[in-house]
C-alpha cells in the first residue's frame, strides 16, 4: 500500500488554480523530489498533502487513510503521528532548548516524552552535545540538522521537506541533501522534497515537476 | 514538556514584561487586601472593645472623640468630670456597673489608665504573672505593653519601674520623679486592655499633682507619693490656695503647647472641666473653694433598656457631663474613615484595571511573533485547545504569581503599618491574620488573567496554519 495517494487534487485562491494534480502515489521509503520555479504550488502542495491546507477538490490519503475524513483534532494528532514536515524557515522554538524542542514535538503529538529517543535522534545528526543549547546560538546548518530530528522524532511515515537547501552553499547542500535523505531511509519513511535547487536534481530519480500548477510525473 | 512547561518556558522568554505585570497586578491586589485587612481588624477591635459598653461619660465636647479616648484609647479625652457627679451618677437605679476612668499619662505609647479592678473583670483579662495593684504607684501591664517593655528590649516583669510621660504619644515630658512598680501582667485578651497600663485612680492623682487629700480618704500610698510630689521640699501645702504654683513648678504641658499657666488658670477657677477639648489634661483635685477631684470618664452598662431612652438624655440636660453611646459614634466613625476607604477602593481597582489592560496588550501583542510557533505547535500535532489553553495557562500563570505576591505584600505592608507608622499604633494592626475576601481576590485575580488572556487565546485558536507557515 503506498504512503501517499493523491487523486484529481485541485487547490485554488479565488477562481485561480493554483495546483492541480491528478494522480500521485508515493510508496513507503521513497525518496520523490518536487520541482518547480517559486510560485508554482510547490508549498500550497505540501501543505496539502500535510494536512494543514484542506484542497478545493480531491483526495489526500496517507497510510491508506483519507485526510478529509479526519476532523479537526484528530487530523492534528494524525499529522503530528504521521507526517513529519520540516518548513523552508525552521520554525524551531527559540524558548526551549534543542532537546525541549524535541520533546515538544512528542507531546504535541500525544506520545509519550521519551528523552532517550530524543537524544538518540540528535545524536544521529551529530547534535548530541547541543541538546541543552538554545537553537539561536547555533549555526543555520546545525538549526536545520535539529529541525530534521525534530521532523523524525516520532518516527513519521510521510517527510515532507520545504526547500532544504536553497539557504545552503554547494557543499553544505549536498551533505544536507544526503542527510535527509539518509534518516528518511532509515527510519522507512517516504520523503518528498519540494525545491527548485538545481544542485539536487541529480541525486534523486523520481520526480514530480509541478509547471504553473499542473503536475507532470517523471 | 507539557502545557506548564512550555507556558513557563514563554514566560521567561519575555521576563522583564511578565515581572512587570506580575508587579502590577500585585500592587492592586496588595491595596485591596491592605484595605480588607485594615477595615476588618478596625471593625473587629471596634466590635469587641464597645462590648458590654453601653454609654462613655465624659467632659462635654465631641462625643467620638470621648469614645475614641474613653473606650479606644486611641485619641486625648475631652476634659474632665467632677469625681463626685460620677459618683452620683453610678449610684442612679439605671446604671448597672460604672467603671471610672482617670487618663492624661502614658508610658512608651502606651495609655495608663487609672481605674478600678472592675475594669480588668470588664474586659475579661486574668493576671498572667503577679497580682492586681492593691495600693497607689502600682501597676499591671497589658500583655502587648509589656512585650518588649523591659530592660534591654525584654518583656516588662514584675518588679520592674515605669514612668509616665504626658500625652498619647512617646516623647511628651517624663514624670520621672514618680516611680510606678510593675505588680502585675495580664494574659492577653486581644482587646484593648493589652496596650493599656493599669493603676489606681490615687495614682493618677498623685502623679498629677494631688495638693489635697481628705483626710482619711487618703491611702498611706497616697501620702507617700504625695510627699514625694511636691517639688519644693517641706511645702506640701495641704490647702486648694497652694495649687497654682505648684502646678506651674511641676510644669506640666497637658495640652500640647498651649500655655500652661492659662490651662492651670482654667482649671483652678471651678470645679468645671479642666479646657474643654483640650488635648490630655490628666484628672486632679483642683477646686477653688476646696478640694474636687476629677475623672476623665465613665464607662456605664444599662441596668434596663429603659436607661437607653432615659440616662443620656438625663446626663446630657441635666449635668455638665456628656454622654456618648460607643455604638452610635462607632457608626459615625466608620463613616468618617469610610470616605478613605472608597478612595483607597477606587484606586485599588483602578489599578487592577490597569493591570488586567497590560496583560491584554502584552499577550496580545506577544501573539504576533508567537504565531510562527503556534503554527508550528499544530504542524507538530498539537490541537486548536491545546492553542487556547497555553495562552490562557500563561495569563493564568502570571495572575497566579500577582495573587500570590500580592496577598504576600499586602501582609507584609499591614504588618509594618501596624509596628511601624506612629499614627496607626494603637489600633494594633496584624498582617498574621487572614481578612474575609482574601479568597474572593485570588478568585478575582484569576478572573482578570482569563478575561485579559481570551481574546489572545481565541485568536491563537483560530490560526491558519498554512497561511503563517507560507508567509515564512
Amino acid at each position: 500500500m503506498p504512503v501517499l495517494e493523491v487523486d484529481a487534487l485541485t487547490h485554488r485562491y479565488g477562481s485561480t488554480a493554483v495546483v492541480s494534480l491528478p494522480a500521485w502515489r508515493v510508496e513507503a521509503g521513497e525518496p520523490w523530489l518536487l520541482l518547480g520555479a517559486s510560485g508554482s504550488g510547490k508549498t500550497t502542495l505540501l501543505h496539502c498533502l500535510a494536512g494543514i491546507l484542506a484542497p478545493s477538490a480531491g483526495t489526500v490519503k496517507v497510510d491508506g487513510i483519507d485526510l478529509a475524513t479526519l476532523g479537526g483534532s484528530a487530523l492534528d494528532r494524525f499529522r503530528g503521528r504521521n507526517i513529519g514536515l520540516l518548513p523552508q524557515r525552521l520554525h524551531l522554538i527559540d524558548c526551549l532548548s534543542v532537546l525541549d524542542n524535541l520533546l515538544l514535538a512528542q507531546y504535541a503529538a500525544g506520545l509519550p516524552r521519551d528523552a532517550t529517543m530524543a537524544r538518540a535522534a540528535l545524536a544521529a545528526l551529530g547534535l548530541a552535545d547541543r541538546a541543552g543549547d538554545r537553537p539561536h546560538r547555533l549555526s543555520f546548518g546545525q538549526q536545520q540538522r535539529i529541525a530534521l530530528a525534530r521532523a523524525l522524532v516520532n518516527r513519521p511515515k510521510l517527510v515532507l521537506a520545504d526547500e532544504p537547501t536553497s539557504n545552503l552553499d554547494d557543499a553544505n547542500c549536498a551533505a544536507a541533501l544526503e542527510l535527509l535523505l539518509e534518516q528518511a531511509a532509515r527510519s522507512g519513511a517516504a520523503l518528498v522534497i519540494a525545491t527548485h535547487d538545481q544542485r539536487v536534481k541529480g541525486r534523486v530519480q523520481r520526480r514530480l515537476e509541478l509547471d504553473n500548477g499542473m503536475a507532470a510525473a517523471a | 514538556m507539557n502545557l506548564f512547561t512550555l507556558a513557563l518556558a514563554y514566560l521567561r522568554a519575555r521576563v522583564l514584561a511578565s515581572v512587570l505585570q506580575v508587579l502590577l497586578l500585585a500592587i492592586g491586589l496588595a491595596a485591596i487586601v491592605v484595605m480588607l485587612l485594615v477595615s476588618t481588624q478596625v471593625a473587629d477591635r471596634v466590635e469587641r472593645d464597645t462590648r458590654g459598653i453601653d454609654l462613655v461619660v465624659g467632659a462635654k465636647g465631641s462625643p467620638l472623640q470621648l469614645v475614641l479616648s474613653s473606650v479606644f484609647h486611641v485619641d486625648a479625652p475631652t476634659g474632665n468630670i467632677p469625681h463626685a457627679d460620677a459618683m452620683a451618677l453610678r449610684k442612679h437605679p439605671l446604671v448597672r456597673k460604672a467603671i471610672p476612668l482617670a487618663l492624661g499619662d502614658t508610658w512608651r505609647g502606651h495609655r495608663i489608665v487609672g481605674t478600678e479592678h472592675g475594669f480588668v473583670e470588664h474586659y475579661g483579662a486574668v493576671v498572667a504573672t503577679g497580682r492586681l495593684w492593691t495600693d497607689a504607684m502600682q501597676a499591671v501591664v497589658g500583655a502587648e505593653a509589656a512585650r518588649g517593655g523591659g530592660t534591654g528590649g525584654g518583656p516588662l516583669k514584675v518588679g520592674d519601674t515605669i514612668f509616665g510621660s504626658h500625652g498619647l504619644v512617646d516623647g511628651g515630658s517624663a514624670h520621672d520623679e514618680h516611680p510606678i512598680e510593675v505588680v502585675g501582667i495580664l494574659a492577653p485578651t486581644g482587646g484593648v486592655i493589652d496596650r493599656l497600663v493599669l493603676v489606681s485612680i490615687e495614682t493618677v492623682w498623685d502623679v498629677h499633682p494631688m495638693p489635697v487629700k481628705p483626710a482619711g480618704a487618703g491611702t498611706a500610698g497616697g501620702a507617700r507619693a504625695g510627699a514625694a510630689t511636691a517639688p519644693d521640699p517641706g511645702a506640701p501645702a495641704p490647702r486648694a490656695g497652694a495649687t497654682t504654683p505648684q502646678r506651674r513648678a511641676h510644669a506640666h504641658d497637658h495640652s500640647n503647647g498651649r500655655s500652661e499657666r492659662q490651662k492651670a488658670e482654667t482649671a483652678g477657677t471651678a470645679g468645671a472641666p479642666a479646657g474643654t477639648g483640650a488635648a490630655a489634661g490628666a484628672p486632679a483635685a483642683a477646686g477653688a473653694g476646696g478640694p474636687q477631684r476629677e475623672l476623665t470618664a465613665l464607662l456605664i452598662q444599662y441596668a434596663s433598656p429603659i436607661a437607653v431612652m432615659q440616662l443620656p438624655r438625663l446626663i446630657n440636660a441635666g449635668t455638665a457631663m456628656q454622654a456618648a453611646s460607643p455604638a452610635t459614634e462607632s457608626v459615625r466613625l466608620n463613616r468618617l474613615v469610610g470616605i478613605g476607604v472608597d478612595t483607597l477602593r477606587v484606586f485599588a481597582w483602578v489599578l487592577l484595571a490597569a493591570a488586567g489592560l497590560a496583560l491584554f496588550i502584552s499577550l496580545y501583542g506577544a501573539l504576533s511573533e508567537r504565531s510562527r510557533d503556534l503554527a508550528m505547535l499544530r504542524v507538530l500535532g498539537a490541537r486548536r485547545g491545546t492553542l487556547l489553553a497555553l495562552m490562557l495557562l500563561e495569563g493564568l500563570l502570571l495572575c497566579v504569581a500577582g495573587a500570590a505576591l500580592g496577598l504576600l505584600l499586602g501582609h507584609a505592608l499591614t504588618e509594618w503599618m501596624g509596628r511601624s507608622v506612629p499614627a496607626l499604633s494603637q489600633w494594633a494592626l496584624t498582617g498574621w491574620t487572614i481578612a474575609p475576601g482574601e479568597g474572593w481576590l485570588v478568585g478575582l485575580a484569576l478572573l482578570i488573567g482569563g478575561v485579559a488572556s481570551m481574546l489572545p487565546a481565541v485568536l491563537a485558536y483560530r490560526t491558519d496554519i498554512a497561511k503563517v507557515l507560507a508567509r515564512g
